[in-house]
């Protein structure tokens, strides 16, 4: 399929998502409420089969959060990266876990290095941190007067 | 008449830090060593940094007597001879530094042919430990025992810049140790990101040296920073 057929069948499924210009993947921005059902599509479609998630991240933009998801096919060899905007007061969205397994630790870790919560996820603690650790460190107004030497 | 065991010229790794011309009295420097008369050299002198560059032959003066020489040393030279020909180094690489070393270790650059050989997996029978990369608050602990766990005398070697200040992580970083001594005291370090497996072996052998002289790190200090010579 060509990027162009890929974006075309990818936007069925999202109602009102936009597409980004100049990037090597195909990248949609999406709603958080439209991921889960999104994903489960995205994973299931004959044509698409997104069997793969090889990377889950968090971006801090200070204003809002940003989770982003790769994607790729190991059936049909295309890439998707899916964006969602998150609220940074109250940033929450729903686990893709169940549907791609490895899911499990990558939120994990985002959760406890964002503070993103992920609805519905089987074991949500911290990953790496100690357990007692407070705050979240990746986000850019993360203060630390003990460990961090400002530049 | 006493005999002094034949000198060979040693190799010297390149050590900016020592300045001839004002580091140590003239009757230490290597040439006024030489041309001592040989009876002197078992009497008090001590050999210079300079002199411990590289290889060293073992210890002491023969004597030449009838019906066989005898050989006139100091336990403590003999020993420390011995410890800094067989460094065994721990299994230790936290980050890319690592890499470094496992080539140091290999077939191209085989840092056995001076003297610092097997790696052990156990502390326990380890005599240096080589910080190869990042320290994080998290692995601190692990470090700090696994040096109590060593058995004395041990030696340390900082290796790059993550382990002597925290490299390029010293800045706004939340979970990285800014250099290994603050966990534990550190003998040698090496600058580099990562170091070249050249720099380790300098390192290393940088490290005999200061145990065949067998002084205290502030003791080499002093030697080092000797006032210059009156012209």
């Amino acid at each position: 399929m060509t990027r162009e057929e890929l974006q075309q069948l990818i936007a069925t499924q999202f109602a009102g998502c936009s597409f980004e210009e100049g990037t090597e993947w195909l990248t949609v921005d999406i709603s958080a409420d439209s991921w889960k059902t999104g994903a489960q599509w995205l994973r299931q479609h004959n044509d698409l089969l997104f069997d793969f998630l090889f990377c889950l991240t968090c971006v801090d933009w200070k204003t809002h959060l940003t989770m982003v998801y790769h994607l790729t096919s190991t059936t049909y060899r295309h890439t998707l990266v899916v964006k969602c905007k998150l609220n940074r007061e109250k940033p929450e969205i729903e686990t893709v876990s169940d549907i791609w397994r490895t899911a499990e630790f990558h939120e994990r870790e985002v959760y406890e290095l964002f503070g993103v919560i992920f609805l519905n996820h089987p074991d949500l603690r911290k990953l790496i941190l100690p357990d007692e650790w407070e705050g979240y460190p990746l986000r850019k107004d993360y203060e630390d007067p003990i460990n961090m030497i400002k530049l | 008449m006493p005999v002094a065991l034949p000198q060979f010229k040693p190799y010297r790794p390149q050590m900016p830090a020592i300045n001839k011309k004002n580091t140590m009295s003239n009757t230490l420097n290597h040439e006024a060593a030489e041309s001592l008369p040989a009876g002197d050299v078992v009497s008090a002198h001590r050999p210079s940094i300079e002199q411990l560059a590289g290889p060293t032959p073992f210890p002491g003066t023969v004597h030449q007597a009838p019906g066989g020489n005898f050989l006139v040393s100091k336990m403590d030279e003999v020993i420390n001879w011995a410890r800094s020909n067989s460094l065994w180094p721990l299994t230790f690489g936290t980050s890319c530094c690592a890499i470094e070393m496992m080539s140091a270790y290999s077939a191209k650059y085989d840092w056995s042919r001076f003297g610092f050989e097997v790696a052990r997996a156990t502390p326990r029978q380890a005599d240096v430990i080589i910080i190869a990369g990042t320290i994080v608050n998290k692995m601190a602990p692990v470090l700090k025992r696994l040096y109590d766990q060593m058995a004395d005398p041990k030696y340390v070697v900082a290796m790059g810049a993550c382990a002597t200040s925290g490299g390029p992580f010293f800045y706004n970083t939340y979970s990285v140790v800014k250099g290994a001594d603050h966990v534990i005291p550190v003998d040698v370090y090496i600058a580099g990101c990562p170091p070249r497996p050249e720099a380790l072996i300098h390192a290393l052998m940088a490290l005999q040296v200061k145990i065949k002289a067998g002084m205290t790190r502030e003791q080499i200090r002093d030697e080092m920073k000797a006032p210059p010579q009156p012209e």
